[in-house]
């Protein structure tokens, strides 16, 4: 990206100007503030907060807030705090880890199906064919052929982590690649292009230095929604037993634990179910400034 | 409601106003119309085609066994006039054979008489070689059964039956009527679907309309034995959604009447009751939820003889390490924590009907963990630096799994705690009940192979003899690559002392012999440690509180007595 400085003299950068358009949405700090509480929170929270997410004090149970546990405790005493701290930074890597899989999967098919006229038809026939895949059943197939291996090689959580992300990465790229392909296709035909095709830049440059800046803004809103996706995909696997092990706190499977002692006990769903909210819409509102501040037909107005 | 308009009063032109029936107070249908709610549909109205709770249980209104069990699991006529026993001598004196004699005058809801023929075909039917019965086990040793006279039929056994009350006893194995089921017999009774769906019997109530894994539409019987029942002229029998819902939807809106296998967690249950609604319902049957301990390594680098008698388990095979996992465990608090009322402390896996009860294992009631440190550190179990115990470079570290379920989980966490405490490291893994209880040979993760160290599940047994119960841990029971993994032996173990019991009870008649027999039985389980049990669960079932006569059996079907069941 170095390239696309315009003028030094006057200390003017790409990415300067992105931020000051940036700094302009209040969504966007707003959401950005959010995002990095939620961060500092899940992955400091834990060393200040130091009480184990998985003791059981049964006699505790059900409780409501109280100085002794925060946010209260589940059916079989666990604190609930200490829980969500632990959640939030599973579901987090999970959901951001995931996203990027399926997001350079998926901007890479887009962008070669677009470019190349003929890459697009057997490029998109593979996108529909992983769109036609029955998900879970195939998600229950990987899962059943590397689980043991992979539990062997590092362990029963880190082995389902890598399973579980690389699985959610290559089962949701293919909505981002439809959507950069359409892009894509606009793009190529637009002057800028012609122009420097007229001047025998290479196909990897165009697509590099004129397309692909051209293309992020719906890159960054398709990654926004791939990390709720993500978050959401995993706690289904864990519902269905196939995701961590059910005493391994993550916020999807906090969430489904508590629907059942949701008149009992409503903190249990409240909290979990903020955390994911709030992750999703602040992340949600930093793709919106991202696409706003990127796109110079809005910057500087 | 134009239907039940219609219903009732048809019901009272048929009964020619009620005055025949001088002794009868009130007539049948008079109570309008009643909701039932399973949340698992009921897929087919034959049992002989399904194992399903839930078909069996749905089938039970419309068609009737020779005899069924009551809520104390005594057995009690339905269409024979008593039951055949070696005093009234119904049953030879050398238990080959035994002889029903039905009621006199007998109708089925088409008004043609039931006869030992329909019998006798009912049999034929289910033992069909290419009939695909479900229920064949209850048929195990008949060799013939014949039509006496009409009302006589004669079942012969190829061997002395000590307890002959399997074929046509209890809802699973109902007569059917020949007339309708005569080309349905052998590969055709699938592809029957009239009378899959709509049997003829002799039952309170008819199906009037069938949607398969949804909605039974019924209407009381006309010629139902008994002229003032039953009280309800239609029922809406109602399936699908969850175990949460179906006990919502009678404890907390009214909207059903009955809801059926309600494991929910029992705060829940209690706080829905106390609306005031609806009453929760719990039955001891012979449930109960228990540990299999895998005597055979699981470990994957075995390849195909993973989990088979080949390789005993590497710490598993010392008693000591069983028996202290048994100790480390609280089971009064399971019970709190997960079955409330629903749910009692118990240290049999044999735990009812009474008589079998054994009490020689009651010290597991209280957890005794130090008690359990103590085992393990004589047994020369050490702890290492992490706190988890080993020897010889074995490590005390177990893969735990069992089907997914809220109530379970929560047992897998508090077990997990207690065995942390004495040195035992453990792995929580939970499958999907339909990959875990299915059976799939290609799956990994079935109960049967057992690819895992402890596994968590309850079991049960039909009716009230537990001789096929205690015959599944015998050595010829074991689950296998060589037997497709059939068998429920599922800890593997084989004990010659064992088996030589299995057989004596297969050739003893005395009840008090046989009792004796099964406590031993499960005695010798239970002081081996292969089995660890933690809860006697009872079924729970939630009725409105606008209906009378509702009576929760374990032995038969939940709707066995629907027939008595009124408004209040």
């Amino acid at each position: 990206m170095t390239e696309t400085f315009i003028d030094e003299s006057q200390n003017r950068s790409l990415w300067g100007d992105v931020w000051a358009q940036y700094k302009t949405h209040r969504g966007a700090l707003a959401g950005t503030a959010v995002f990095l509480f939620i961060l500092l929170a899940v992955f400091i929270g834990p060393f200040i907060y130091d009480v184990d997410p998985q003791y059981l004090d049964i006699r505790a149970k059900n409780q409501g807030p109280s100085w002794e546990h925060l946010l209260g405790t589940d059916q079989l005493g666990r604190d609930m705090l200490a829980q969500v701290l632990q959640g939030g930074r599973v579901s987090l890597a999970v959901g951001v880890i995931a996203m990027f899989i399926s997001l350079v999967l998926g901007t890479f098919i887009g962008l070669m199906a677009g470019y190349f006229k003929w890459l697009d038809g057997p490029l998109m026939r593979l996108t529909d064919l992983f769109l036609a895949l029955p998900l879970l059943p195939l998600l229950l197939v990987i899962i059943m052929l590397f689980r043991d291996t992979l539990r062997s090689m590092f362990g029963p959580e880190t082995g389902i982590f890598l399973l579980i992300v690389f699985i959610i990465g290559i089962t949701s790229w293919m909505n981002t690649a439809r959507i950069v392909r359409g892009d894509v296709l606009a793009q190529k035909e637009r002057e800028f292009v012609l122009a420097a095709k007229s001047i025998g830049t290479p196909s990897r440059r165009i697509i590099g230095r004129h397309i692909f800046p051209n293309v992020l803004s719906p890159i960054m809103v398709s990654a926004t929604l791939g990390v709720a996706n993500a978050i959401i995909t995993e706690s289904a696997l864990s519902f269905l037993g196939l995701g961590f092990p059910s005493d391994f706190p993550t916020w999807g499977r906090l969430l489904f634990d508590g629907a059942n002692y949701m008149t009992l006990t409503p903190a249990r769903v409240i909290w979990p179910g903020l955390a994911i909210s709030l992750t999703v819409l602040s992340v949600n509102f930093i793709g919106d400034g991202l696409r706003d501040a990127l796109d110079p037909r809005i910057r500087g107005r | 409601m134009r239907l039940t308009h219609f219903m009732m009063a048809a019901a009272g032109a048929s009964l020619l106003a009620t005055t025949a029936l001088a002794g009868s107070h009130e007539a049948r249908g008079r109570d309008g119309h009643a909701n039932i709610i399973y949340w698992q549909a009921a897929s087919i109205l034959n049992p002989y085609l399904s194992g399903g709770t839930k078909d069996i249980d749905a089938s039970s209104m419309i068609i009737e066994p020779l005899a069924h069990y009551d809520e104390n699991g005594n057995m009690v006529p339905t269409l024979v006039e008593e039951i055949p026993t070696v005093a009234n001598g119904g049953v030879s004196e050398d238990l080959t054979s035994i002889t029903w004699k039905l009621k006199e005058g007998l109708k089925w809801s088409d008004g043609s008489p039931v006869t030992s023929a329909d019998v006798v075909f009912t049999g034929e039917y289910c033992m069909n070689p290419e009939g695909g019965c479900q229920q064949l086990a209850k048929f195990d040793d008949v060799t013939g059964i014949e039509a006496l006279d009409d009302l006589t039929v004669k079942i012969t056994f190829g061997k002395p039956k000590p307890f002959p009350y399997g074929p046509f006893v209890g809802a699973s194995v109902p007569v059917i009527q020949a007339k309708q089921f005569e080309n349905c017999v052998g590969a055709a009774a699938p592809t029957c679907t009239e009378q899959n769906f709509g049997p003829i019997g002799t039952g309170p109530f008819v199906v009037t309309e069938f949607r398969a894994n949804d909605t039974i539409s019924l209407a009381a019987n006309e010629n139902y034995r008994e002229a003032s029942k039953p009280a309800f002229a239609t029922i809406t029998f109602k399936g699908g959604g969850d175990a949460a819902a179906a006990a919502r939807s009678v404890l907390e809106t009214g909207e059903f009447d009955y809801a059926w296998n309600l494991q929910i967690a029992p705060e829940i249950l209690a706080q829905m009751e106390a609306k005031g609604k609806g009453t929760v319902l719990s039955g001891f049957g012979p449930l109960v939820e228990r540990l299999m301990v895998n005597l055979t390594d699981p470990d994957p680098a075995l390849g195909d003889e993973r989990a088979t008698v080949k390789h005993p388990h590497p710490f598993l095979s010392d008693k000591a390490v069983r028996q202290a996992l048994s100790m480390a465990i609280d089971r009064e608090l399971l019970v709190e924590v997960g079955y409330g009322k629903a749910g009692k402390v118990t240290c049999n896996v044999l735990p009812s009907p009474e008589i079998y009860n054994s009490t020689a294992n009651d010290s597991c009631k209280v957890q005794d963990i130090a008690g359990a440190n103590a085992l393990l550190d004589a047994a020369g179990w050490v702890r290492g630096s992490d706190g988890i115990r080993e020897k010889d470079g074995v490590r005390l570290s177990i893969l735990y799994q069992t089907s997914t379920n809220a109530v379970r989980q929560d047992f897998q966490a508090l077990i997990k705690q207690w065995w942390g405490e004495i040195g035992v490291e453990t792995e929580l893994k939970n499958i999907d009940a339909a990959v875990f209880f299915g059976g799939d040979q290609s799956s990994p993760d079935t109960f049967q192979k057992f690819f895992a160290d402890i596994e968590m599940y309850a079991n049960t047994f039909d009716g009230t003899d537990p001789e096929a119960y205690m015959g599944n841990w015998a050595c010829d029971k074991i689950p296998s690559p060589e037997n497709a993994w059939l068998g429920s032996n599922m800890p593997r173990y084989c004990n010659p002392e064992y088996d030589a019991m299995v057989k004596e009870m297969a050739g003893t008649a005395d009840i008090n012999e046989r009792a004796r027999l099964a406590k031993a039985m499960n005695d010798m389980l239970m002081q081996d440690y292969v089995m660890i049990p933690l809860v006697h669960r009872g079924n729970v079932a939630a009725a409105s509180n606008t209906l009378d006569g509702v009576k929760l059996n374990v032995w038969d079907s939940d709707l066995w007595n629907v027939a008595d069941w009124s408004r209040k």
